[in-house]
């Protein structure tokens, strides 16, 4: 694994005014899981947000398979391997289960019941309620969706915008045992988590900002084990 | 106040424009259009305090200018000692039963606790309540409309001078905005936009159809006038030597005179009503009512009421409304329910805050100016263009007879594209708001 | 007692009627709140937009008959409706191109939406005028009655008489078939779908790759259709005046907002609840309560709640329950 398969490197930027990011670098190897962690504001959804294209960067770039992808607006990613799921209103609520994955795979014009059939065999418990109104699931079940809805344009790198926030803790390790499952599928992982321990333990790569630029950048267990880390941004 | 040159440059420019109409159509015309502008600038200042100082969108001009109109009636009308004697009495005691029944519905309402009985007893309390109130009623409606129908057969008014019909229809048209908006305010902008629709073809139903109130579509004429009539001008000897040092006809002479004097009182209320929009506007109050408007979560988050603050300049706007729709029915001389058309008194009222510059009161104006001399004259235009395209038509075909009767209807393509255009090219308007 | 000839006066003036008003109400109703979900705007020229519609459709069919062709016992107007739909259908999507497209390009408040659709609703009447002016104009042909109060007389025996006329028939079957075509279309094909997703959550929309543009002119599409079959069906039954059709505005809005904004089935459920309230508590009761009272206690009055004038009052009375105690509407509108 000499190339990463996604990299936002040198990003600098913001949302018009004063720059959020600095110089940041973020990247991910195939199949691996990496994670930003960080306090409050330290810009990890921003950074993501720049990686996937929503925000303007004045430097730096992203590359997808060693892709230059800087220019491309997100569904332009969507359509080259790159699948994004939001922190906030990521599913459609009214929809059916089933009808949340087709429209994950609108973009596709072949048949995309095989990528559903997966999807359902990682999250069996969505097969049982496909014909449910997603905005009826509770909240772990509606992070699976989402989830499930980002995997149906069988994308090489998901990323995923704190999918663990507002769900009680073992729905969280569920969520957790799910995303290495995608890993192990072959499909690079990259999330922002707020929940920076449990986060780490599962990371092959962890990123810890602050004030929108790396601090500490290690394999989550080195991370983990780092004294100075611990201190700062664990708790102890 | 704050006007820029150049706002006066476009007053000073429809000014001319009417002088124009005076000297090459006809004085009388001029004035007429003079006094419609001013009035209908004083509905395009009401809607203007909903809309610019609030964002609030009403959609009942209509109902508020008749409900105003409906005051004029009741004030300056002569009773009718017959119609009260055959039903006054129960018409009264209907009206109290209807307003006591639904007091005590929401009696009921806030007693019970919610749940089947409630339900029903409500419905209980509405269903007695409506059986009373049309057992009385009922019959003493009938009595007073049997009462000489041919020129009266309703109550008539409290014979009381006209021009206090005008704070009346003020204080009508508030009482109905005051209970449409405890209503819908609160809500999403456009149930309040929905609400008023509504409430302004109820109150044109109920004035078409309540006969006993104000005649129904029979119309009430010859109301009190607060200018005297042309034709009492006529005679006066001061009258007769300024039309002849114009050169005018006497009665030209007495109807502009007539109207000048309408002007004149338009004049002051609406320069009266400036004044006071402009102190509210400029005032703590008013600065409050823009930042409601400019970010509402933020004001919300700062402990104002907004939905209180926003029923205040709802019913404020409605009032002057009211108030516009009491002058316009006493410079008629008649209430006629069957010509308010939503189009006329609710839309085109909108196309002139929109075209005048919302959140300016003097955009407000300018634009009820400009809006209405175009309402006036783009008949008379669009029917010389029919003219034109027809000419070269044979007369009497159905084709150039329908386009020429079709001529009337180029006014509404024509303000739809003013509006349009305004929103899309200039949509702070004419005088922006500063 | 005659409880049967109660039952067939009440179906005959009061039942039928309504629900061949509800049926039109609900085609209009469903246009509202399906570009209130997709544009989210309550569209003002919603009315007009129907007249002019309407007119098209009135226009091709006089021009079917001038020709001579006729779908005898059918209306002619049933042929037209196709060209009506052409001709609104562009017309929604040259408003949409001049007027409205700017404003989403922008993201300008729902407010100026509304505003828009004012001056669109202008210059639409103000078109509709021009080609029909003011008056009623009939164009109904075809068979009048499906059966007439003196068929069913003789066919039942009984005193009171009841008739189904054919534009009533029509609207009632022509409703039903929109609706399902129309929820066929939402729930089952791509396009519907990619509709209501837009509708559910924008931004994921277009994160999975939703063209909105497409589901917008999808949206003025479909509710061109629903309006001009509306209209048809409503000028069908009861003539075709342009200021009916603006006045159809309130009730149409009250019906969406009653079952839900951006709920397709509260739109049709609060239209036929509408219809049903405005026909009844308008309708004179005396003849069903003469054949239901025993003798001698037959009512003296006309038993009609509210005078015809008034039925505006009932939907705003409606309006009024709704925004008050449940302004989500019955079908909880997503959008609040």
């Amino acid at each position: 694994m000499d190339k990463p398969v996604l990299i936002g490197e040198a990003m600098t930027g913001g949302y018009g005014g004063a720059d959020i990011l600095h110089d940041c670098t973020i990247a991910v190897d195939k199949g691996q899981i990496a994670v930003i962690v960080g306090p409050n504001g330290a810009g990890k959804s921003t950074a993501m947000k720049a990686v996937f294209g929503m925000l303007k960067l004045r430097k730096g770039s992203v590359r997808l398979n060693d892709e230059d992808i800087t220019g491309l607006a997100p569904q332009a990613r969507v359509l080259k391997g790159m699948g994004f799921v939001p922190q906030t209103s990521n599913i459609f609520p009214s929809m059916s289960v089933e009808e949340n994955l087709e429209m994950g795979a609108f973009i596709r014009r072949d048949d995309f019941h095989e990528t559903m059939e997966q999807v359902y065999e990682l999250f069996p418990i969505l097969r049982d309620k496909r014909r449910q109104a997603a905005g009826e699931l509770s909240g772990g079940q509606r992070q699976q969706v989402a989830v499930g809805r980002a995997l149906m344009t069988r994308p090489s790198v998901l990323m995923l915008d704190e999918p663990t926030a507002g769900v009680s803790p073992i729905v969280m390790d569920e969520l957790f045992d799910r995303i290495i499952e995608i890993a192990r599928t072959g499909i690079s992982i990259l999330m922002v988590e707020q929940n920076a321990r449990q986060a780490l333990e599962i990371a092959d790569k962890g990123y810890v900002m602050v004030q929108g630029a790396n601090r500490y950048t290690d394999t989550g267990r080195a991370l983990l084990a780092d004294p100075d880390v611990r201190k700062s941004f664990l708790g102890g | 106040m704050n006007l820029t040159a150049r706002d006066l440059g476009l007053f000073a420019l429809m000014g001319a424009v009417l002088a124009m109409v005076g000297m090459f159509q006809s004085p009388q015309l001029a004035i007429t259009i003079l006094n419609m502008s001013l009035i209908s600038a004083i509905m395009a200042l009401g809607v203007n305090m909903q809309w610019g100082y609030a964002g609030l969108f009403n959609v009942g001009v209509m109902g508020f200018t008749a409900v105003g109109g409906l005051a004029v009636v009741l004030i300056a009308q002569p009773p009718v000692p017959e119609a009260w004697a055959a039903g006054g009495l129960g018409i009264m005691l209907g009206l109290m039963l209807g307003v006591a029944t639904i007091l005590a519905a929401v009696a009921v309402y806030k007693a019970m606790s919610p749940g089947k009985m409630r339900g029903a007893a409500i419905f209980g309390v509405l269903a007695v309540g409506y059986l009373l109130t049309s057992y009385v009623f009922g019959p003493a409606k009938s009595a007073v409309q049997a009462v000489n129908p041919a020129s009266e057969g309703y109550l008539g008014g409290l014979n009381m001078p006209v021009i206090l019909a005008w704070p009346v229809g003020a204080v009508f048209a508030a009482g109905v905005a005051w209970v449409v908006g405890k209503i819908s305010l609160g809500l999403r902008s456009d149930y309040l936009a929905i609400a008023t629709l509504g409430i302004s073809e109820i109150v044109i139903a109920v004035l078409k159809h309540e006969r006993w109130l104000a005649r129904g579509v029979n119309n009430v004429t010859g109301i009190d006038r607060p200018v005297a009539r042309p034709v009492e001008l006529q005679p006066l000897p001061w009258v007769q030597s300024l039309a002849e040092t114009l050169g005018w006809s006497l009665s030209q002479t007495a109807s502009v005179v007539s109207g000048l004097g309408y002007a004149g009182l338009f004049l002051i209320v609406l320069g009266l009503l400036i004044w006071l929009a402009e102190r509210a506007l400029n005032s703590p109050w008013g600065r409050m009512m823009r930042a409601i408007r400019d970010n509402e979560v933020s004001a919300r988050a700062m402990g104002k009421n907004v939905t209180r603050r926003h029923l205040h300049i709802f019913v404020l706007g409605s009032a002057v409304c009211g108030l516009a729709g009491a002058m316009m029915v006493s410079m008629d001389g008649q209430l006629t329910p069957g010509s308010y058309e939503p189009l006329r008194f609710t839309f085109l009222i909108w196309v002139m805050v929109i075209v005048g510059g919302s959140g300016n009161n003097w955009g407000a104006v300018l634009g009820a100016f400009v809006i209405w001399f175009l309402w006036v004259q783009v008949e008379p235009a669009g029917r010389w263009f029919m003219e034109l395209v027809t000419s070269g038509m044979a007369d009497g075909s159905d084709l150039k007879q329908h386009l020429l009767s079709s001529a009337a209807y180029m006014r509404l393509l024509t303000m739809g594209v003013a509006l349009l255009l305004m929103l899309r090219f200039a949509p702070r308007g004419l005088i922006p708001e500063r | 007692m005659e409880p049967l000839n109660a039952l067939v006066s009440v179906t005959n003036f009061m039942l039928i009627p309504a629900f061949a008003y509800g049926s039109q109400l609900a085609l209009g109703a469903l246009g509202i709140t399906l570009i209130y979900s997709i544009l989210r705007f309550a569209h003002f020229a919603h009315g007009d937009t129907m007249a002019l519609g309407t007119a098209a459709v009135i226009g091709g069919t006089f021009f079917l008959q001038t020709l001579g062709v006729s779908i005898h016992p059918l209306p002619t107007a049933l042929l037209a409706l196709p060209f009506g739909m052409l001709v609104l259908i562009g017309y929604l999507l040259i408003t949409d191109r001049l007027v409205y497209r700017y404003y989403r390009r922008v993201k300008a408040k729902p407010m100026i939406f509304v505003m828009a659709s004012l001056g669109v609703m202008f210059v639409t009447n103000g078109i509709t005028r021009l080609f029909m002016g003011v008056s009623e104009t009939r164009f109904e042909d075809g068979e009048r009655f499906l059966f007439s109060v003196r068929d069913f007389r003789e066919f039942t025996g009984l005193a009171e008489g009841m008739a189904l006329r054919s534009s009533q028939a029509i609207t009632i079957v022509t409703a039903l078939i929109v609706m399902v075509v129309l929820f066929w279309f939402l729930n089952r094909t791509r396009s519907g779908k990619s509709m209501r997703a837009y509708s559910d959550n924008e931004d994921l929309a277009l994160l999975s790759g939703i063209n909105p543009e497409r589901v917008v002119i999808i949206t003025w599409a479909i509710t061109g259709m629903l309006l001009v079959t509306a209209g048809t069906l409503y000028g069908l039954d009861k003539g075709f005046r342009p200021f009916n059709y603006f006045q159809l505005l309130l009730p149409m809005f009250a019906a969406a907002i009653l079952g839900g904004l951006g709920s397709p089935v509260g739109a049709i459920v609060g239209a036929y609840i509408v219809a049903f309230a405005e026909m009844g508590v308008t309708y004179a009761w005396r003849r069903v309560f003469t054949y239901l009272m025993p003798e001698g206690l037959e009512p003296t009055s006309m038993m009609q709640l509210l005078p015809v004038d008034y039925k505006f009052a009932v939907t705003f009375a409606i309006l009024v329950v709704v925004l008050l105690f449940r302004p989500t509407g019955i079908f909880k509108g997503k959008v609040l």
